[in-house]
């Protein structure tokens, strides 16, 4: 019950010394509002004003039409250059498609010969390339049938296949963008302020003098779990509701209570890595440095930059134990398809023993902390 | 204002002033530090500034240094104005200044000889001066021994006996010595005084300067002057001082020198000796021990302390008693013996114990942020307190240690004073038997600490407290019960203090302290093993000076100096520091590993299901399909219905269903054209839309290609597609992606370290020695940057070999031009992380600022992500600016494209015209003093 009660006062000591930084606060709703909402809105997977270029050897009525076919704001408008200039052009990375309409391409098909067009890709630009390619395929193959039906003939597909995309069937990257960014977020913040807190603490002697007093280093732990995971799960509440669903109306097909307890078991990990790195690292500066490399870690490899099973296998097994990636994965799983607690038990389970392991041996080193500090 | 009355009083000075300061004003944002101040300090003369903390005294020194800037007024040192840079620049070397606090100027993780011969380097000594002259300075000062030695492994006056060095290292005629012996042991404090009367009887000539928080030891100077609260209180010979207050030592002389509202109140201290009959031990401490690794800080400390009794522990800093303390409250471990409280032992179940302790930290070890009130409160429920209980026992406190006025203002902006008044307060809300107290009046003026001592006394003699209280001010010392003299870990003596002066028949405590420490140093074994061992270093040395021809260097040359000396400097810091060691190299190779595999575009070995209403030959081999592509698909097994297909869809298993209608096979036959539907699983959207295009990619390619099982040719009258995936033919994003993370991971690292590096020497103080050293600017910062360019390259070679090795992604192009690109590219980088030190102030801003400052625009605009020739507006302006465009350019070209060198001659040629722009700005932004 003292024990309880120790947890408690310690926890709004804590919320007290947070609020009154003012810098931190504004920080802490700046990441959960506008940072959120830009990094949703700003960055997109999707082919925006490619710079594209035509190498027209035909010189047809209908080449002239696939030319006019390209237009912002998905494409830039087109440039012709000569056939020998696309190597130095696609060095140089003036363009990232370049398309080879060849001679007498027009009267190939409609003799029926199904004549070639070349296109050129810079397969550097990653995640414009092969999406932009089909794109580009799809747009040609829509003017040529449009062109050849303005005349006689007509283009048929022997199977017609239907692609349905789930959970989000427009493909609004905002829908993923926004929730990768809450997690990303909610990693980096509740790691700076409990580990800042810690060493914040040590360095002003506050540490030493509650560890003097009939006070626990668990109480004294659980106390910053307990406060700044609060601070952060009302702050990820304000951005879920006020951001994600409201301003960009992003669905939630699943249930909030199961999210925010995993956001929670989530939250108990991060603090408890939080209390674990400001343990180890003897200043601010050094824990500045780890955390740059921890962040990095946690949010690059968690899945929400680009899929897992994209890395390699060894990469996989060792991520299993990285708790964000478990984090984004049921994130998907609850609010886009809607599942329930039996499709993710499973990673909740690894998020707490995670927390639990950070926990336990950051309690252990505690008291050891003090002595390195000296 | 205040001086002119004064002036009149001071002795007959000979010649013109050595200082003068006329109206001087300096504030501190809102807080004055100085109030208008006039002052002439005559020359030739041991001069002390005498006052408690925080009165103004180290900013006046700095002033006088040039060290700061002048706010208001003027500041004339050896005739001329020290706003004026051009006589700064001329007279620097002729002021030698040793700031405040233990080594503040010293670079820890060098050696005591790199530290001094550092100094002598920016001060333009020659390379066969510079040994002789280190050599010189560490044989008076005792040092010698100890040369090779990290200045963070010395002790206080051994510190402050290397900063002297330093200071004294060009001869100067205007020494000033900024609080030389605080925290320092007394015999060490003897030995650098003596050092300081020999220093002047050899430079006659020489001004000194000397601030100091210890009243006695201003005594024997020639000329004080006595500051409080950013005025000066008084000037003259301490003989006419004490004359006119009538005081028999300084200390009383300085309390009557101040305002009567400061004095009301204070009365002699008068201790009631402890009454107390022979009575039970409550702290009993055998043996105790504590090494640090190799280190003993506290060796075999056998103590038994009385109940009620005032125990003093007297000693220098890093003595061990902190340490002792520590162990006393069981906030450390012993490494060998015994300490019990009230006799049980403190480690094991010790609630209870600490329940009768109270224990109060060197620094200010309560919440700033929490009012007076708050504080209180908060220690009232954690010890659990009943409510009512609580209240009156803190209102009893707070009108007893006077903090009624202060109770809802922020601890934080307490004068020092009352802040410690607070700490005790909350020391003893629980009532404790114990207290246990860290030297609690370092930096209080002599009414608060007596006010303070008057506390402890009664809390002592009226309600039976055992106190046991550490300082360093022998007067202090004289007011306990009994005292323990402490040195390196072991205790001297111990005793109540009036019998330790007798017993060593000495004229005071220190003394008697100065006696103990002789003999100990007299019995210890150790001293001439060291000396060898630095013999050998000097004699090393000297050869390394003999060698070089000797000429008097131009200024150009001496620029150079000093930059390779800035150079020699932070290589040395950075090799010694392994935490920036490992974050500069393994950092990279670390985040190359965590990029390379995390950003990747490939999306493969995608899970798929089938959903056959058919079963007819052609449906299986439409499948089949799929099934040959393993790169791409993976085959799971068939689902037997809608709703179990989307179970698996919704819990993650499969990220396709691919559901064949009924009468495929034979609308197919029939050329119906036929659906079928591809459900994808679109919540990771850039995954979904390319899967969605895999899908696309097999049907249309089985059904141009008739030998793939389908019986149709290809379709009439549709073009068909070649696809020439450039650079990149397998289009694997890992020769995407490698070859621009090192373009990220050499803006982010290389500016970090380089924003920490200087923005270190400013939070950690050994910035000044720019301030007072001819170094110039430019100097400066290249001599800082060198090594970190040398950093950067060696980590682009570690990078190439990982991207070689780890990838399989080999450079194609130019080596020689990449190399070349890089080391433009790191120098512009490592430019950009000087620009911004010259805006942050603490090294965690600097850490944060740089990497969200680098991380956006590498990432968004540079051409990572999306290509720089598809960003609009704001976004394409900023990446054409970046200059991490241009290196991407060169590095994605070298790798993967293997262009041709002159393609990355734009990159090299904008990237060089970065490097002066950068180095403008921070020489703009950066300031030759302080604010």
């Amino acid at each position: 019950m003292n024990s309880l009660l120790n947890i408690f006062w310690l926890g709004l000591k804590e919320i007290r010394s947070l609020i009154s930084d003012k810098v931190m606060l504004l920080f802490v709703i700046y990441a959960f509002t506008m940072a959120v909402y830009i990094q949703a809105t700003g960055t997109s997977n999707e082919v925006n004003n490619a710079s594209i270029a035509f190498v027209d050897e035909d010189n047809s009525a209908l080449s002239k039409e696939l030319f006019n076919a390209f237009y912002p704001p998905r494409f830039q408008i087109p440039k012709k250059i000569n056939a020998h200039e696309v190597e130095t052009a696609m060095d140089k990375g003036q363009f990232m498609f370049v398309v080879v309409i060849p001679p007498q391409f027009e009267s190939d098909l409609r003799a029926g010969r199904n004549p070639e067009i070349q296109i050129n890709i810079d397969a550097t630009a990653m995640q414009q390339a092969s999406i932009g390619t089909n794109y580009i395929k799809n747009i040609i193959n829509k003017r040529i049938s449009n062109f050849l039906k303005r005349t006689d003939e007509k283009t048929t597909m022997p199977v017609n296949l239907i692609v349905r995309k789930l959970f989000n069937p427009n493909g609004v990257s905002s829908w993923f963008l926004s929730v990768v960014a809450i997690i990303n977020q909610i990693s980096l913040l509740t790691i700076v302020l409990t580990g800042a807190a810690v060493i914040r603490e040590r360095e002003h002697g506050t540490l030493e003098h509650l560890l003097v007093m009939p006070l626990t280093a668990f109480e004294i732990a659980m106390a910053k779990v307990w406060a700044n995971g609060l601070v952060i799960l009302i702050a990820t509440a304000v951005s879920l509701f006020g951001v994600v669903e409201m301003a960009l109306k992003v669905p939630f097909a699943g249930s909030h209570l199961l999210w925010f307890f995993g956001v929670i078991l989530y939250l108990f990990f991060a603090t408890a890595l939080g209390i674990f790195l400001g343990t180890i690292s003897r200043s601010m500066a050094q824990f500045a440095l780890l955390i740059i490399l921890v962040i990095l870690m946690l949010m690059l490899l968690s899945g929400g930059s680009t899929p897992v099973e994209s890395q390699p296998e060894w990469l996989q097994r060792l991520t299993f134990f990285l708790p964000s990636r478990h984090f984004v994965s049921f994130s998907q799983v609850i609010i886009y398809r809607g599942g329930g607690l039996n499709a993710v038990w499973s990673q909740f389970l690894m998020v707490s023993a995670m927390g639990l392991g950070f926990f336990i041996y950051s309690l252990a080193l505690f008291r050891k902390s003090i002595a390195v500090t000296k | 204002m205040v001086s002119s009355a004064f002036r009149t009083s001071s002795i007959e000075s000979p010649g013109k002033p050595v200082v003068s300061i006329k109206d001087v004003i300096h504030r501190y944002g809102k807080a004055v530090a100085l109030n208008n101040i006039s002052l002439d300090i005559p020359s030739g003369l041991m001069v002390g500034i005498i006052g408690p903390d925080g009165v103004g005294k180290s900013t006046i020194m700095a002033l006088i240094a040039g060290s700061k800037t002048i706010q208001q007024g003027s500041v004339t040192v050896l005739d001329g104005d020290m706003a004026d840079i051009k006589h700064r620049r001329v007279v620097c070397p002729k002021i030698a200044y040793m700031p405040q606090g233990l080594g503040k100027n010293l670079y820890l993780e060098l050696s005591v000889y790199d530290n001094v011969a550092f100094m002598a380097q920016l001060f333009g000594l020659s390379k066969e001066e510079v040994p002789i002259r280190v050599k010189q300075l560490l044989e008076a000062t005792g040092l010698g021994p100890f040369a090779s030695r990290p200045a963070g492994k010395l002790s206080g006056g051994m510190k402050q006996k290397v900063g002297l060095c330093g200071a004294l290292v060009h001869d100067p005629d205007l020494l000033i010595l900024d609080e030389p012996t605080t925290g320092v042991d007394p015999l060490s404090r003897r030995q650098f005084w003596t050092l300081i009367d020999d220093i002047r009887a050899s430079r006659p000539g020489m001004s000194v300067l000397i601030s100091t928080a210890y009243m006695d030891e201003a005594q024997k100077w020639d000329w004080i002057v006595a500051m409080d609260a950013g005025r000066v209180l008084a000037t003259g010979t301490p003989k006419e001082l004490m004359k006119r207050t009538n005081a028999k030592d300084l200390e009383e002389c300085f309390i009557g020198l101040l305002p009567e509202e400061k004095r009301r109140g204070h009365t002699e201290l008068a201790i009631p000796p402890l009454t107390i009959e022979k009575s039970e031990i409550v702290i009993d401490a055998k043996g105790l021990t504590r090494r640090f690794g190799s280190f003993t800080a506290v060796d075999h400390v056998t103590l038994s302390i009385e109940c009620g009794e005032i125990f003093g522990f007297l000693g220098s800093n890093g003595c061990g008693k902190s340490t002792t303390m520590k162990m006393l409250t069981g906030l450390l471990p012993s490494t060998e013996g015994t300490a019990t409280l009230f006799g049980s032992s403190v480690e094991a179940g010790s609630m209870e114990v600490r329940k009768k302790l109270g224990y109060m930290t060197q620094a200010f070890s309560l919440y700033g942020e929490l009012t007076v009130r708050q504080n209180l409160v908060l220690d009232a429920l954690l010890y659990h307190i009943p409510k009512e209980k609580a209240d009156t026992r803190i209102k009893e406190l707070v009108e007893k240690f006077g903090l009624g006025p202060h109770l809802d203002s922020l601890a934080d902006s307490l004068p020092m004073g009352l802040r410690q008044r607070l700490s005790l307060a909350v020391a003893v809300l629980h009532e404790p038997k114990i207290l246990i107290l860290d030297e609690p009046t370092s930096g209080v003026d002599p009414v608060a600490r007596d006010s303070f001592w008057e506390l402890l006394i009664d809390l002592s003699r009226k309600q039976g407290v055992t106190i046991f209280i550490t300082t360093h001010f022998m007067n202090e010392g004289m007011r306990c019960d009994r005292i323990s003299l402490m040195n390196s870990g072991k205790v001297l003596a111990c005793d109540a203090p009036q019998k330790l002066i007798e017993e060593r028949g000495a004229t005071c405590l220190e003394d008697a302290f100065i006696a103990y420490m002789e003999d100990a140093i007299a019995e210890s074994p150790s001293g001439g093993k060291g000396k060898d061992k630095a013999k050998g270093d000097a004699s090393s040395v000297q050869q390394s000076g003999l060698s070089q021809t000797s000429s008097t260097p131009s200024s150009f040359q001496l620029k150079l100096m000093r930059m390779f000396a800035y150079v020699r400097n932070e290589t040395m810091q950075i090799l010694r520091d392994p935490v920036r060691l490992v974050f500069s190299f393994l950092g990279s190779a670390l985040l190359m590993l965590v990029f390379g595999f995390g950003i990747t575009t490939d999306v493969e070995h995608v899970r798929y299901a089938a959903y056959d209403l058919d079963q007819s030959p052609e449906s299986r081999a439409y499948l089949e399909q799929f099934a040959g592509s393993p790169r791409y698909f993976t085959r799971t097994p068939e689902v037997r219905s809608s709703a179990e297909g989307l179970h698996r869809l919704q819990a993650d298993d499969i990220s396709v269903l691919l559901e064949i209608p009924p009468n495929f096979g034979r609308n197919f036959r029939r050329g119906n054209s036929p659906d079928i539907l591809a459900q994808v699983d679109g919540a990771m959207t850039f995954r979904g839309e390319t899967v969605a295009q895999y899908v696309q990619g097999v049907n249309d390619k089985m059904l141009q290609n008739p030998a793939m099982g389908l019986q149709t040719g290809a379709p009439k009258y549709t073009a068909q597609f070649q696809e020439r995936y450039m650079y990149n033919p397998t289009f694997e994003s890992v020769f995407a992606i490698v070859p621009s993370v090192p373009a990220l991971l050499l803006v982010l690292i290389p500016a970090i370290l380089m924003a920490v590096s200087i923005v270190r020497e400013k939070e950690l103080g050994s910035m000044i020695n720019f301030y007072v050293t001819p170094t110039g600017k430019l100097e400066y910062l290249l001599g800082k940057q060198l090594p970190y360019i040398a950093i950067a390259l060696l980590n682009f070679v570690i990078l190439a070999i990982m991207a070689r090795f780890v990838f399989g992604v080999p450079i194609k192009g130019s080596f020689l031009f990449l190399t070349l690109c890089t080391l433009l590219y790191v120098t512009t980088t490592t430019g950009i992380g000087m620009v911004i030190s010259t805006f942050t102030s603490s090294q965690v801003a600097a850490v944060f600022v740089t990497a969200i400052l680098t991380i956006t625009p590498t990432v968004q605009f540079s051409g990572l992500l999306q290509p720089v020739s598809t960003l609009m507006g704001r976004a394409r302006l900023f990446g054409t600016f970046w200059p991490t465009t241009y290196y991407m350019h060169s590095s994605v070209g070298a790798y993967t494209k293997g262009i041709s060198a002159w393609l990355m001659m734009p990159d090299i040629i904008y990237l060089a015209c970065c490097i002066p722009i950068l180095w403008a700005i921070s020489m703009l932004g950066l300031r030759k003093q302080e604010k």
